[in-house]
């Protein structure tokens, strides 16, 4: 326990060294270039962080048990996929069913979310049964879905979707897309008391301090993974489903990479890769922490190539001093 | 030259909430085997974990052959000459006998512009090395493939072929069968006569006068002496180790146990080595203490009947009623509890607040609403717990790891009184704990046993279990050998039953 001041400062530096880090470039780029604070740039940046803190909230589950889920990219691809061919106007040439009548905004969004839980259930029941490591269980199921969304979509891209669709998210009061923020904060709500106030929630933290030990207890562990990447794929597929709305259009190729993204930002924002630690604020501001340094390089005029070098070395920093917090001296 | 081969002076070393050596003095003469002995928690493992560069002391000298060294990591160790056989052995089963004795120092040969293994002299001098301490196997056979004891051989193999002066023996014995003590006897008496130096740690008191030359006592992480094996009784020791008289150690046994409570009838393992056909019966307020060796398959035992392990025969009958349990949440839901020997492994959940780890098992009686948590009531039940089992920590939200061994258990043993047990299975509760805290922790037990809770109480520590248990249940491997009560309850017999199959 850090006892002086001096002590304590230093640990705070070393707890969020990162945050810190990219919160300073942020205020570095903020002065160089004085339109980088400005309504239009804050609303993007509240607008992508609300869609990848979806991700991030499914996915923080999955790290927080010492799992993880390398399918979750694809899956909002599928859960996009899936929600934009059952929303496209009935007079759009290329429509993927022709004869499709006219449904509910809601029931498209339910059938995205049931078709991506289906495979969030397997891959649970994968991690649990059969006892595969959970890297190899989603990394085969990245891959299978994006087979299972190449075959359903045949490669085409999915366009002219519906206006009441598109509105969800790109709906604004004043310079505010609230819709997709409103839905952010609700789910990061529901995630926080799931964590904080629920069995379920106490199991995971269990499970991830130590998953013999939380046998022993009496913790149903099989049953809680199962929970856990289950739920994870259905906020992919609300994440898929905002996404396709916010673009106006999907492709097979949404959401490639976004699993990466999302670890990335759970880790940076708290959630120890050793398990067992992780909160909703502090995945939301590795999210937000992310997604600032993104549109920092862009102001600076960075090319998008080189964005994703840095984004590479702030992982493998990130996971890095997140370690340091808990190698002991032995 | 000095006479001694190697002196460790004045170590101490800490650990979070614990002083695990205080002090610790040791003095190795050339080609003697020195006896390090103490009370499970006394250090002697870390003492030995510090000579071998595992843990970094915090302060103290170590002197080799009179002029003073650091040892930083085991492969500096290793270059002066230190070798240690581990108390887990840590081979790589998946690999040949000749890798697991050469790793790290591969025989190597020029291949051109490459350095490549040289393996047909590996395999030569594992043969050599082995025919050195009396064994012979196939170098090239998956060490997987061999006994607990001859891995143990392979080890000591390993320690000759690094032409080690110091070889510790971290309790060797306790997994071999008595011909296998022997021969092993015979390899130290070998190695003793070419000067090598051995720190031999053990529990078993007639090892120990039989095969060392001097022998060095700690208690608590201090150093109490050095002796002359011959100078010593297995008494003068057990009063050394211990520093007071047993009798008062242990609360009275003032309650006389009940009705039935629990009745094992035929239970076996899948696995032919592990325990078969058990049978028992556990009474209301009665503590049945489990005795036997490693190995003995208690811990197993323990197991299988909360629902960690499997079975394949038997019944478990409580209160009269048959039940399945085939995971632990039956066993939970049945009025069992089992606090694991291994408390890091499948005890605490590290990282964990302790009330969460407090809470954890329990946490179907504390809903509102149906599916959230009544915070103030958990909150309410981790004080409560504070009080009564007087756990010291700044507050419920301090995690478990930074607590001392003690501490740690107590919390655990709320965690299971949270669940309001009828039986209680107790598995070596007092191991790596000090002196006070176990005291404590024996009082809780007995108080549990007065409440007429049935207590299976498996502890390696003789002391405990005669001090503690109205009856004492013996096993050999994987069977019950037979059950000691009142004044047939003695070491000997104790041993005698534990030993019967070997």
């Amino acid at each position: 326990m850090p006892t002086t001041s001096k002590d304590r400062a230093a640990a705070f530096f070393r707890d969020h060294a990162m945050v810190i880090l990219i919160v300073g470039l942020a205020v570095v780029v903020s002065i160089l270039r004085p339109n980088f604070i400005s309504w239009p740039n804050l609303n993007n940046l509240a607008v992508n962080t609300a869609g990848r803190f979806l991700v991030a909230l499914g996915v923080s589950g999955c790290l927080i048990t010492r799992g993880t889920d390398l399918s979750a990219g694809r899956l909002v691809g599928l859960g996009a996929c899936v929600a934009a061919t059952l929303l496209q106007n009935p007079d759009y040439s290329g429509r993927f069913f022709p004869n499709l009548p006219r449904l509910p905004v809601w029931v498209a969004l339910l059938a995205a979310v049931l078709v991506c839980a289906a495979f969030g259930l397997i891959n649970g029941c994968v991690i649990s049964f059969l006892k595969v490591p959970p890297f190899i269980a989603t990394l085969g199921m990245q891959t299978f879905v994006y087979g299972i969304c190449l075959v359903y979509t045949g490669a085409k891209p999915i366009g002219g979707l519906r206006r009441d669709y598109t509105d969800i998210a790109n709906f604004k009061i004043g310079q505010f897309n609230v819709w997709m923020i409103v839905i952010a904060v609700v789910c990061g709500f529901f995630i926080w008391l799931l964590y904080n106030q629920t069995r379920h929630g106490k199991y995971m933290y269990a499970i991830g301090g130590n998953e013999a030990a939380a046998e022993v207890a009496g913790v149903n562990t099989s049953a809680t993974k199962i929970r856990i990447y289950t739920l994870a794929a259905v906020f992919y597929a609300l994440g898929g489903f905002l996404w396709a709305a916010k673009s106006g259009g999907t492709s097979v190729n949404m959401g490639q990479g976004y699993e990466l993204e999302a670890i990335a930002a759970c880790t940076i924002g708290g959630v120890s890769v050793n398990g067992g630690v992780g909160r909703v604020s502090g995945i939301l501001v590795g999210v937000l922490v992310f997604e600032l340094l993104k549109i920092a390089l862009q102001f600076m005029g960075v090319e998008t190539s080189y964005t994703y070098i840095v984004q590479g070395l702030v992982i493998v920093v990130a996971v890095a001093l997140d370690l340091r917090k808990y190698l002991v001296k032995r | 030259m000095s006479e001694y081969r190697l002196e460790m002076r004045d170590i101490c070393k800490s650990f979070p909430g614990v002083k695990a050596l205080d002090k610790a003095q040791l003095r190795l003469r050339p080609g003697t085997v020195h006896a390090l002995m103490g009370e499970n928690g006394a250090g002697k493992s870390t003492l030995m974990k510090c000579m071998f560069g595992i843990y970094r002391m915090d302060s103290g000298q170590i002197y080799y052959e009179g002029s003073p060294v650091t040892i930083r990591d085991p492969l500096q160790a290793l270059h002066l000459g230190i070798a240690m056989v581990h108390q887990e052995l840590q081979p790589i089963p998946e690999r040949s006998i000749a890798e697991n004795i050469f790793v790290g120092r591969y025989p190597v040969k020029r291949w051109g512009p490459l350095l490549l293994v040289d393996h047909q002299r590996m395999y030569q001098d594992t043969t050599r090395v082995l025919e050195e301490v009396g064994m012979t196997f196939p170098p090239r056979a998956r060490l997987g493939s061999l006994s607990v004891s001859q891995m143990q051989s392979v080890e000591i193999a390993k320690a000759v072929s690094a032409r080690c002066k110091v070889l510790i023996l971290d309790e060797p014995t306790s997994s071999l069968t008595t011909k296998e003590v022997e021969s092993l006897f015979q390899i130290i008496e070998r190695l003793k006569s070419q000067g090598v130096s051995i720190v031999y740690i053990s529990h078993k008191m007639d090892e120990i006068l039989r095969i060392s030359d001097e022998v060095t006592i700690m208690r608590d992480g201090h150093y109490i002496g050095t002796w002359q094996a011959e100078e010593l009784t297995t008494d003068r020791i057990i009063t050394q180790m211990v520093g007071r008289e047993l009798s008062s150690l242990y609360p009275p046994r003032e309650n006389h146990p009940q009705e039935a409570l629990l009745e094992v009838r035929g239970f076996s393992s899948p696995n032919p080595h592990s325990f078969q056909d058990v049978n028992f019966t556990l009474h209301s307020g009665e503590i049945l203490g489990v005795g036997g060796l490693v190995g003995a398959q208690r811990t197993e035992l323990m197991e299988g009947l909360f629902g960690v392990r499997a079975h394949s025969q038997g019944k478990i009958l409580l209160k009269g009623q048959p039940v399945r349990i085939q995971h632990p949440r039956d066993a939970i839901r049945q009025g069992m509890a089992l606090l694991t020997e291994d408390r890091r492994a499948t005890g605490i959940l590290g990282v964990l607040s302790i009330a969460d780890n407090i809470s954890i098992s329990s946490l179907d009686r504390y809903l509102r609403w149906g599916r959230l948590l009544d915070q103030k009531r958990i909150r309410k039940l981790v004080e409560d717990h504070f009080q009564k089992l007087s756990i010291k920590a700044p507050s419920g939200k301090t995690p478990i790891q930074s607590l001392s061994g003690g501490n740690q258990q107590k919390v655990l043993f709320s965690r299971w009184l949270a669940t309001d047990p009828d039986i209680l299975i107790l598995d070596e509760p007092t191991r790596g704990i000090d002196v006070g805290a176990k005291y404590e922790i024996y009082t809780i037990i007995s108080q549990l046993a007065r409440q007429g809770k049935g207590i299976l109480l498996i502890s390696s520590e003789m002391g405990e279990l005669i001090g503690m248990s109205h009856r004492v249940m013996v096993m050999c491997d994987g069977r019950v050998t037979g059950f000691l009560e009142g004044a047939a309850v003695t070491q000997e017999r104790i041993m005698a039953l534990a030993t019967q199959f070997s």
